[in-house]
């Protein structure tokens, strides 16, 4: 769907073997992680370098063709979602860790190398890479600069924003560009992290390496009942503890984990906890007794410890797998991502379970505790009409329900291509316009990612807030307004 | 293809960095979430494109993305229905279909591998000279001319063999294709450690090819016939447990319940009959006879078909680890298929070389005497891409190395030369 003079100038970039143009095969592109959406590409480009991606971004910006980043297309909020009109930019092909620099506790790697090869290769001298998500195995680290991606122990140790000290990247008009912590004046490197691809594309990441801990102890504990559970997390934090992660697992979690990867939680769990400390000896002895006594006083009837890596690995595998495992106990879901105050966490959750017995829709609970980023699952069979919809609308619902609370729509997915309609409802029209006028600093032609994020498109140059004719997009019909 | 099967997969993608073709071009279409995409095309509608077939055809079937696969999808079963649907709807250019033919036509025939016997001595015995000829030729024959191993004398199993000591069981035993004709001393060594460990082993004649081959290519008819000779060689025998040396046979044999479901009969008959591998038998039995001391070190390589596709990855390493003065070595990037993949380094020659490459050059960095296997095709794969590197690997089976221990041997006493060997052998 793009002319024929751009798919040569892209073959001349990448060689025949990077680019890709036959129908059957560009279909394999057509979504990330989330299923839901999908577009199919009218091209996709394989870059093997830096310098391929500008040259890349730069025919597409002289021809005025869009064009999305995608790494290994495990994102959950359609962030890489193609554009029929445009071009896919996939970084799989830029995997090389460049340097481990252990006197510098930091690694220079390009964006297709996965996060869990970060860590691999910094192991050897007793570093690794904090932020987990877990598609950690999968994931690339130039997705998780894009998604501002977290994970199990972002509570302690924060987000990708507070790992990556500098990135190269493209910027949407072809240009490579070193952005650092060290730069004086704005941090542009922030704004950067977490745009989700509509600023450019990473080409070289530099992310800090942190210290292995002394000491790492894991705890599962099963409780009766959700509402226990958010009891026991409630008092661990109400005691100054800050664990490395506090995740939690409600019964249909459990079950669907327990079939997928058979870790083995206690029968009859209403809820699991997994509570992970680490830092020195001293501390995390002190600090796992603490945390003991506090589970039992909110009715934990099983506690599992675990203290070598063999046994913290068999407890993490139920967690690690759970999004997927879903699929063992359902035909498909939505995995939705909202952020409440931890003290709003069990109003919430009853509100989550109310929608789900008012839909009929099973929903099955997922979430990092610690900072009330929750995952609900929403579980539907697409081969039943209107199932989607009504999954759909379950999974909207539950966003107004943490905005409700004072929460947000997104605690670590992104915003994406899915949950765009809903910034409007935790933005008003001056801060979005205001966001608008970052992007277009970056991006005046809107090339970068168009689509995402932001509910409405808009070009950039026009004036925000006041509009006097229709926007020349949904004039020409390629758009509409909500 | 079963849409149903397709469905299970919920686009994740925790198979990626499973997959070796993944690992080598970091495409879609050719990992695993991208094939079973395909899949969902054609099911959809979308006519089989030779660009299909191709990424299918790419596939080296190593299963590693199913112990990977979190939602549980069977790839294993997906894969070779989509190739018994490539082989139903897709022509082949003529020289593929010719080499396929040959291929398809030979390998499962233990009679005709044996009457090539003489041919491949003289071709051997020759490879110096012949060596610009191979090179001029179309890659795929040349790749099956370099993989040919130097041919040991043939050993004639007998039909029984009591068990020493008391007896603890009876098992038969299948002795393959290419094991049986190119590695005889693998099936003489499985043979005496069950028969050392207390069981009497049955060896049936007629037993004849499992029909691995056949199934992981898409022929399910073939692999049909030759599971139901198998099944029926087995029972004629009087054994309700079958012991498989090979990888690939085992996983194949593990699952003629299903190859043959469409016929109810004959899949009950397969229920009965229970084949388990080597390693993961003798596990089970328990170790009765002495382990004498072994001074070697070992690299073991899990052969896919064992790893990925029965779960047998602890008991073989558990059974060398027990092994008195054997020191046992972990290879790097263990979980990465070596490129053999049953006819794979026939039929697919770069991506197979190349992922021999990187499997010899982590296999080498584990710095083992000896590499150990339960697969033939991964031995020679393995140690030819260890020679194309201008290095050497002795290699033996995990059963050899146990039937050494056993008989008090010098670990010089294992360790075949790998292929490409029996030339240099000459000239010394």
């Amino acid at each position: 769907m793009i002319a024929a003079g751009l798919a040569d100038r892209l073959a001349a970039i990448t060689g025949p073997d990077g680019l890709i143009t036959d129908p059957v095969r560009l279909r394999t592109y057509e979504c990330d992680g989330l299923t839901y959406h999908r577009a199919t590409p009218a091209v996709v480009v394989l870059p093997e370098t830096a310098e391929q991606v500008a040259a890349v971004v730069r025919a597409c910006h002289r021809a005025g063709v869009p064009f999305v980043a995608r790494g290994a297309g495990t994102g959950l909020s359609g962030g890489a979602l193609p554009r029929a009109d445009g071009v896919l930019v996939v970084t799989s092909r830029l995997r090389r860790v460049l340097s481990v620099e252990p006197e510098n506790r930091r690694a220079v790697v390009e964006p297709g190398v996965t996060n869990l090869a970060i860590t691999e290769a910094a192991a050897p001298y007793g570093l690794y890479y904090a932020p987990d998500p877990s598609s950690r195995q999968v994931c690339t680290i130039g997705g998780n600069v894009a998604e501002n991606s977290g994970g199990a122990h972002c509570l302690k140790y924060g987000f990708t924003v507070n790992h990556v000290l500098a990135v190269e990247l493209v910027t949407p008009e072809g240009e490579i560009v070193w952005l650092d912590t060290m730069d004086p004046g704005y941090d542009l490197l922030g704004a950067f992290i977490g745009s989700e691809g509509t600023l450019g594309i990473a080409t070289k990441i530099i992310v800090r390496l942190t210290p292995e801990p002394e000491a790492v102890t894991t705890l599962l504990a099963a409780f009766p009942d959700v509402e226990s559970g958010g009891r026991a997390v409630s008092a661990v934090i109400a005691a100054g503890i800050v664990p490395a992660a506090i995740e939690m697992m409600d019964a249909l979690a459990i079950e669907a984990a327990e079939a997928a990867v058979r870790c083995g939680y206690p029968a009859g769990a209403g809820a699991v906890l997994i509570v992970e400390l680490d830092g020195p000896a001293a501390q995390v002895v002190a600090e796992h007794e603490r945390v003991v006594a506090l589970c039992r006083e909110s009715d934990a009837f099983e506690l599992r410890v675990a203290e070598d890596p063999a046994l913290r690995a068999a407890i993490w595998r139920g967690r690690r797998a759970a999004f997927a495992a879903v699929g063992r106990i359902s035909p498909a879901y939505l995995v939705q991502d909202g952020v409440v105050p931890r003290t709003a966490l069990p109003e919430v959750l009853a509100g989550i379970e109310a929608l789900s017995a008012r839909y009929g829709v099973r929903v099955a609970n997922v979430f990092h505790a610690g900072d009330g980023n929750l995952h609900p699952l929403v579980l539907f069979d697409d081969g039943e009409p209107g199932a989607g919809a009504r999954a759909e609308a379950v999974s909207a619902e539950i966003l107004d329900l943490c905005l409700a609370h004072g929460g947000s729509i997104t605690g670590e997915h992104g915003v994406g291509v899915d949950k765009a309609r809903h910034m409007p409802k935790m933005f008003g029209a001056a801060d979005l316009d205001t966001m608008q006028l970052l992007r277009c600093a970056f991006d005046p032609a809107g090339l970068a990612n168009p689509g995402k994020i932001f509910p409405t498109p808009r070009l950039c140059g026009e004036v925000p807030g006041v509009r006097r004719a229709p926007h020349p997009l949904v004039a020409s019909g390629e758009a509409e307004l909500f | 293809m079963d849409p149903e099967l397709i469905d299970d997969c919920v686009h994740c993608g925790f198979c990626l960095p499973a997959c070796p073709t993944y690992a080598l071009w970091a495409e879609e279409m050719d990992s695993p979430r991208g094939r079973i995409h395909l899949m969902k095309q054609h099911v959809e509608g979308t006519p089989l494109t030779p660009e299909m077939a191709g990424h299918f055809d790419a596939c080296l079937g190593c299963l590693a993305c199913v112990p990977a696969c979190p939602s549980g999808v069977r790839y294993d079963r997906l894969i070779e229905s989509a190739r018994a649907e490539v082989e139903r709807a897709h022509r082949r250019p003529a020289a593929e279909r010719a080499f396929r033919a040959l291929v398809f036509g030979l390998f499962p025939y233990p009679r005709r591998l044996r009457a090539l016997r003489l041919p491949l001595r003289a071709a051997t015995a020759a490879r110096p000279w012949l060596r610009p000829l191979l090179d001029r030729l179309p890659p795929r024959l040349g790749a099956l001319a370099e993989l040919a191993p130097p041919l040991p004398r043939p050993i004639r199993l007998p039909a029984r063999v009591p068990a020493r000591g008391e007896r603890r069981a009876v098992v038969g035993v299948l002795t393959g294709c290419v094991q049986r004709e190119f590695f005889p001393a693998v099936n003489a060594a499985t043979v005496r450690v069950l028969a050392m460990e207390g069981c009497e082993v049955v060896v049936p004649a007629g037993q004849g090819c499992c029909g691995a081959l056949s199934a992981h290519g898409g022929r399910t008819a073939e692999a049909a016939r030759f599971a139901r000779r198998t099944i029926a060689a087995f029972e004629r025998a009087g054994v309700d447990t079958v012991v498989v040396n090979a990888a690939g046979c085992g996983a194949t044999a593990k699952e003629y319940a299903e190859l043959l479901a469409a016929d109810p009969e004959w899949s009950a008959r397969a229920r009965r009959l229970r084949f388990a591998d080597l390693a993961e038998y003798l596990a089970e039995l328990g170790p009765v006879a002495e382990r004498h001391p072994l001074p070697i070190t070992v690299a073991y390589h899990d052969a896919c078909h064992l790893a990925h596709a029965q779960g047998v990855r602890a008991q073989p390493r558990e059974s060398l680890a027990a092994i008195p003065g054997l020191r046992l070595r972990e290879v790097p990037d263990a979980a990465m298929c070596c490129g053999s993949a049953g006819t794979y380094n026939l039929f697919q020659p770069a991506a197979a070389r190349e992922l021999g490459d990187r499997k010899a050059a982590n296999v080498l960095s584990a710095g083992a005497d000896l590499l150990v296997s339960a697969n033939p095709g991964c031995t020679m794969q393995i140690a030819s891409a260890v020679r194309r590197g201008g290095r050497d690997i002795r290699v033996a089976h995990t059963a050899e190395v146990l039937d050494a221990s056993l008989r008090g041997l010098s670990p010089a006493a294992l360790g075949r030369p790998g292929p490409g060997a029996a030339e240099e052998e000459r000239r010394s």
